[in-house]
């Protein structure tokens, strides 16, 4: 028990949740505006896997990380049109289309990497993202070199909780995009572009949860393996179901899910005689009964899931 | 017996020449896709699909392994259809067979008293307890809190595949072994081979067992009108006076039953030991084959073939001329988004030609 502590008091400790949390942060900050508008983005794995691999690739060949970050923005913006295209002009349905790209995902990258790399004994490694001092912050001890001592995706992950706050309850356009969301005929009816306000949230979604599988790469690990994101898309997904839609609440969710997945990685390392499976089920589980403890009381956008068809009045 | 065949043609004839086609095209364009990227890589394709077609059928000894492909596949893609029939979306089948597997491979080291072929029955049984309860916590979740089961039912895909490498490496391990797996079964509950000189046993017949009876039940029984009842509109069949969060956790928990004899005949008929990652990606693979087999247990079947020689035959591909395995993944994928795509367009041309008719 004293150890446990003594792993979860330091530093060290929070600076590895604040990693582990960062992919989840960016896609569910994502997620919120397309979940704000009504369609559910259960394809954030998909979206998450091919950002990992595309930034890694592009930072690999081009040497240069920032060139990955680009890449998994262009590839974020081709997954989001495609997905839109799919739930908002043919409205299929969007569970069903989520789990093709989710297919989709996992086929084109394992497929591309063995392509592109082949089969090599040594893991390729990309340019991992420098890490990007704020000059005189950093040196707060203790809050400095927590949050003030990170790459850039560690940034804007933190920065973007503030902004998507501001945005959906504090803008004009905030207010359109909760009005597609609660009620599209009215918002129809006020002048506002419903497909386009899905089309224009679910592509932030696609650039964000983009951005969260290159956190995975270029802005941790530096390789890349089939299936990486192993259901970090999921969990996302449900830290805003957790978080009721609203930016705050779902950066205290990921939070919640990356100090799981901090703590179980330091529970594996410290070599405890206890089998490494209960350590990896822990964050599964902690989602699992958060759901069941949280979820019953949360207020979905009232359109969630359903296509708009504008000729039908 | 010829009414039954009747039948099944009709349910198909029901849904028009294009619960045919539409498959049909979604594979054409996902084998057509997929060529491109084979190209790629310097290879023909049409080499590269006929190693993988030869892989698949070539002679009886690969055929019997498609088949042994195809009865895992069988059992989750029409424990995927019965639940979307009624309104439930099991993408848990992983989970479920993975507890199933533990749960028949527990019962399967164990000497018992008694015939052999109860100790068969009894492992398979244990097995179908384990998956249905594994099914029906998101199905209650669903009923009663209104939990999407989507969710519910990926996280316990975790938490179960993780279970199985747990018990591999502790309470289910082989003594005397530092591998994680477990003792093999005794030969008492194993699964009879049905064709003498193969490997395929009893468990193809089971599928089609249990084929005929998700059809009987969905099609001719109150039950299943309840169910479809339930899945083609919620609030109808509330109104009426069906028990809609009932019918709900009753079909998943059906589902999940037939989910676990994908991981127990994996175990009793094939494997005969638990392995962690024993089987990857059959309960995700299911809602591609419950999709493209049009949500009907014969479609399903056909399809779950289809699926099974795609598995096999992509081995021999990937020896032959070194495309990757995983390449049949994209297939899949883009079939299963071609044919939702070209549904959803013709449903959109039928909407638009039924308002000029109107007018």
């Amino acid at each position: 028990m004293e150890n446990i502590l003594a792993i979860v008091g330091n530093i060290d400790f929070l600076v590895a949740s604040l990693r582990m949390t960062t992919p989840l942060l960016l896609a569910a900050m994502g997620d919120i505006f397309s979940e704000r508008t009504g369609v559910l983005n259960i394809a954030l794995e998909s979206m998450m896997l091919i950002g990992a691999f595309g930034s890694f690739i592009f930072a690999y060949y081009f040497g240069n990380p920032y060139v990955g970050i680009l890449a998994a923005i262009a590839l974020g913006v081709l997954m989001g049109l495609n997905h839109a295209f799919f739930t908002v002009t043919l409205r299929c349905d969007q569970v069903v289309t989520a789990v093709g790209e989710n297919i989709f995902a996992l086929g084109v990258t394992s497929t591309l990497y063995r392509i592109l790399l082949g089969a090599t004994p040594i893991q390729p490694e990309a340019p991992g993202l420098p890490v990007l001092r704020i000059p005189w912050l950093s040196q707060i001890p203790g809050v400095g070199s927590l949050f003030f001592n990170q790459n850039v995706l560690v940034y804007l992950a933190l920065i973007m909780v503030p902004i998507t706050y501001i945005i959906l309850f504090h803008t004009t356009w905030g207010l359109k995009i909760r009005a597609v969301g609660e009620h599209p005929r009215a918002a129809d009816t006020m002048g506002i572009n419903v497909y386009l306000t899905r089309y224009i949230c679910v592509v932030i979604s696609g650039i964000m949860a983009s951005l969260g599988g290159a956190a995975l790469t270029v802005g941790g690990l530096r390789y890349f393996m089939d299936n990486m994101t192993a259901g970090r898309g999921f969990i996302a997904f449900s830290a805003v179901i957790f978080g009721r839609y609203n930016p705050w609440g779902t950066f205290v969710a990921t939070a919640l899910f990356g100090v799981t997945d901090a703590f179980q990685l330091r529970m594996q390392a410290m070599g405890f005689n206890v089998p490494y499976h209960i350590f990896l089920m822990l964050p599964y589980v902690v989602t699992l009964l958060v759901l069941v403890s949280v979820v019953g009381s949360t207020v979905a956008p009232r359109s969630q899931g359903m296509p708009y068809i504008r000729e039908e009045r | 017996m010829p009414d039954k065949l009747l039948g099944w043609l009709k349910s198909f004839q029901r849904e028009g020449l294009s619960s045919i086609l539409t498959p049909v095209f979604g594979i054409i364009f996902g084998l057509t896709v997929a060529a491109v990227v084979i190209i790629q890589q310097g290879v023909s394709p049409l080499e590269a699909y006929r190693e993988l077609f030869l892989g698949a059928f070539g002679d009886l000894g690969s055929f019997t392994f498609t088949l042994l492909r195809f009865i895992p596949l069988a059992f989750t893609g029409l424990a995927v259809t019965l639940a979307y029939r009624g309104g439930v979306f099991n993408i848990g089948a992983e989970g479920q067979l993975y507890v199933a597997a533990l749960a028949s491979t527990w019962v399967g080291i164990y000497p018992l008293q008694g015939p052999a072929f109860i100790h068969v029955f009894l492992a398979l049984l244990v097995g179908m307890i384990a998956g249905a309860f594994w099914a029906f916590i998101p199905g209650y979740l669903k009923a009663t809190r209104g939990i999407n089961e989507i969710l519910t039912t990926i996280l316990m895909n975790y938490v179960a595949i993780n279970l199985v490498g747990l018990a591999v490496n502790t309470f289910l391990m082989e003594p005397g072994q530092s591998a994680p797996q477990s003792p093999t079964i005794l030969e008492s509950a194993r699964l009879p081979i049905i064709l003498p000189g193969t490997f395929l046993h009893a468990g193809f017949l089971l599928v089609f067992v249990l084929a005929w009876l998700v059809y009987w039940v969905l099609w001719h029984t109150t039950w299943g009108y309840e169910i479809r009842s339930v899945g083609a509109n919620r609030e109808a069949a509330c109104y009426g006076g069906i028990n809609v969060k009932r019918v709900m956790i009753l079909t998943m928990t059906a589902s999940g039953a037939l989910a676990s004899l994908a991981g127990s005949s994996e175990i009793l008929g094939v494997q005969y030991r638990l392995l962690e990652n024993f089987m990857v990606g059959y309960g995700y693979d299911a809602i591609a084959i419950a999709l493209l087999g049009g949500l009907h247990p014969l479609g399903t079947l056909v399809a779950a073939l289809f699926f099974g020689a795609l598995r096999n035959g992509a081995n021999s591909m990937q020896i032959a001329v070194g495309v990757p395995v995983s390449i049949v993944y994209v297939i899949q994928a883009l079939a299963v988004l071609s044919i939702i795509a070209t549904v959803a367009i013709r449903n959109i041309y039928f909407r638009l030609a039924f308002k000029k008719e109107g007018r």
